[in-house]
């Protein structure tokens, strides 16, 4: 299915970059030299085996790591040029500017209404007409807006699973975010929704810029312009990247031969 | 259920459930059955005997002078509960407007920003509150709090300012265990949910996980009121014993129970049965309580399961 429109410029701008990623979990390595440019505008998709670190990796651009005592990331990850974890920096307004959407639905146990003026609020939003509006606007562009539009007063966790993953993507989009995180947004979900949600994103990234970890390689394939595949080769030793390229050249020609092992099925 | 229909087809039948099975089975259920009963015979029972021997005050003086009689004078014959129920009150409501920000501070911190090793510390401490004899705390009201509370207000101590920090300290145990396991038991991802939004640690704490919590911590706080109306010892050694409506909340006072514990060694006749009155009135509380705690529990599925 054509869901990509024009494909991205190779100069596009870079929105995020890594260079030279370490990662650790108290004594344990997790990933190791990980450079990486993530285009603007674009969805750059991350796949690989199970616990390979892609989750891991995903969280360091918001520094949700940050949240687990022993966590502890080395090497530079910038957004806009600007280091993220460079010292006074606020995790805060970080996490305002790149939302995050979790493999598990998670709405908070309040209203639909509420859950999308939950950014707004937090940023001071408190005249209930332009809360009205953030949240029909939010609600439209995550496509849930006529599903709910007369129920706003129920609670967000009466929804079926795939309309609470889109009521979170409306949350996060009420905060108008620069780049969306996706941790396996459909594994969770059934797959009518998983086709609600793949259309969804190739709407948003007209205008933000989505990253999203998946298991499903098929996934990344439809969804995704660019692709990094993450490898732990041996067990107990930092994952790598072992390759990151067009998602168009990635799955067709892959150059690293695990790349095409992986992809082929021949393991993972 | 003698013989099994089919049982004659196939290679072998099945063994039949032998008679000294299925009797210890039978003795098992009846003997646990039996320990259920006896904990509802016990308030049944109870129920019954404070019924019998309070009722018939309300014959005997009217139910109109019992409860909203303004004076307990039994040697003149007026049984007016209304200052003790005034007093109960009184010391309930003070002491959980202190307890309550302290317990429910206490819940929040061991489920949110302790680390697990604090939380290993605190929280045994707190639950060790519980387990202290009330008459402790009523020495600790009586020789370190009174003499505090004297200086402060004026006056000797003994009141309805000193029941509240007794009871305050004691009712903590209860609400911040409930609102704990409340707090605890929302799934992490919606903490995750909150972080990744751009919320700090206190708005997500105030924001977000106090409100999912919010039927839980209620209930929590309706059990410790209960706590507060029953307790008798702690609040008998400071709240100075007076049966009156007093001008402040740092003069004597008494409650229901404290009355019923002066009385009792005494009274007879018609001022003994008004304190099984008092206990009537006490039990009904504490039904209403437990009851209302129900309706919550209630009112949460039925608001999860849409409203």
């Amino acid at each position: 299915m054509a869901l990509r429109t024009t494909p991205i410029a190779d100069n596009a701008p870079n929105k995020i970059t890594v260079k030279e990623l370490d990662f650790f979990y108290g004594d344990f390595h997790a990933l190791t030299d990980i450079t990486v440019d993530i285009k603007e505008k674009a969805v750059t998709a991350f796949i690989g085996p199970s616990g390979c670190g892609k989750s891991t990796f995903l969280r360091c651009f918001n520094r949700m790591n940050d949240l687990i005592p022993s966590a502890r990331a080395e090497g530079l990850v910038s957004l806009d040029g600007q280091d993220i974890y460079e010292t006074g920096v606020d995790p805060v307004d970080l996490r305002r500017r790149i939302g995050m959407i979790f493999q598990q639905p998670n709405p908070f146990p309040m209203s639909i209404y509420d859950n999308v003026a939950f950014g707004p609020r937090l940023q001071g939003v408190s005249k209930k007409a332009a809360l009205d509006e953030v949240v029909q606007t939010s609600l439209e562009r995550a496509n849930l807006w006529k599903e709910v539009k007369d129920i706003l007063g129920r609670g967000g966790l009466t929804l079926s699973g795939g309309q609470q993953q889109r009521l979170c993507i409306a949350r996060v989009l009420a905060v108008e975010p620069e780049v969306m995180l996706m941790d396996e947004p459909c594994s969770a979900i059934d797959p009518t929704s998983v086709q609600k949600i793949e259309d969804l994103m190739a709407e948003l990234k007209d205008r933000i810029t989505i990253i999203i970890v998946t298991h499903n390689m098929q996934q990344a394939a439809r969804v995704s312009d660019f692709t990094a595949f993450f490898l732990q080769e041996v067990a107990g030793d930092p994952a790598i990247l072992v390759e990151y390229d067009r998602t168009s050249n990635l799955f067709t020609s892959p150059k690293d031969r695990r790349t095409e092992d992986y992809i082929t099925g021949r393991f993972g | 259920m003698a013989e099994a229909p089919g049982a004659q087809a196939g290679s072998g039948t099945l063994q039949l459930v032998s008679r000294r099975t299925h009797l210890k089975e039978l003795a098992l259920k009846n003997l646990f059955l039996l320990c259920a009963g006896v904990a509802v015979a016990g308030v049944v029972l109870i129920f019954a005997f404070v019924g019998v021997r309070g009722w018939p005050i309300f014959a005997e003086v009217g139910p109109w002078a019992f409860l909203a009689g303004r004076e307990w004078n039994p040697t003149a014959g007026l049984y007016g509960i209304l200052p003790l129920i005034y007093g109960s009150v009184v010391v309930m409501l003070g002491a959980l407007v202190i307890g309550t920000p302290l317990a429910v501070g206490t819940a929040i911190f061991l489920s949110e920003i302790a680390t697990p090793r604090v939380r290993s510390i605190v929280r045994p401490a707190v639950e060790l509150l519980a387990g202290i004899p009330s008459v402790i705390y009523g020495f600790f009201g009586l020789i370190i709090l009174r003499p505090i509370v004297a200086d402060v207000t004026g006056g000797l101590g003994f009141g309805a300012v000193t029941a509240w920090l007794i009871l305050a300290i004691m009712i903590v145990p209860t609400i911040a265990a409930i609102s704990e396991d409340a707090l605890r038991s929302i799934p992490p991802g919606i903490r995750e949910a909150s972080y990744a939004m751009g919320a700090t640690q206190w708005q997500t704490i105030y924001k977000v996980l106090v409100p999912a919590a919010k039927i839980g911590i209620i209930d929590a706080i309706i059990l410790g009121m209960g706590r507060a109306i029953g307790e008798t010892m702690a609040v008998l050694m400071v709240v100075g014993n007076a049966p009156v409506f007093p001008e402040s909340v740092s003069e004597p006072i008494a409650t229901l129970t404290t009355q019923i514990v002066m009385d009792m060694p005494y009274a007879a006749g018609e001022h003994r049965t008004a304190l099984f009155g008092m206990g009537i009135i006490l039990f009904l509380v504490s039904m209403g309580l437990v009851a209302l705690v129900r309706l919550m529990s209630r009112f949460q599925t039925a608001m999860e399961s849409g409203r």
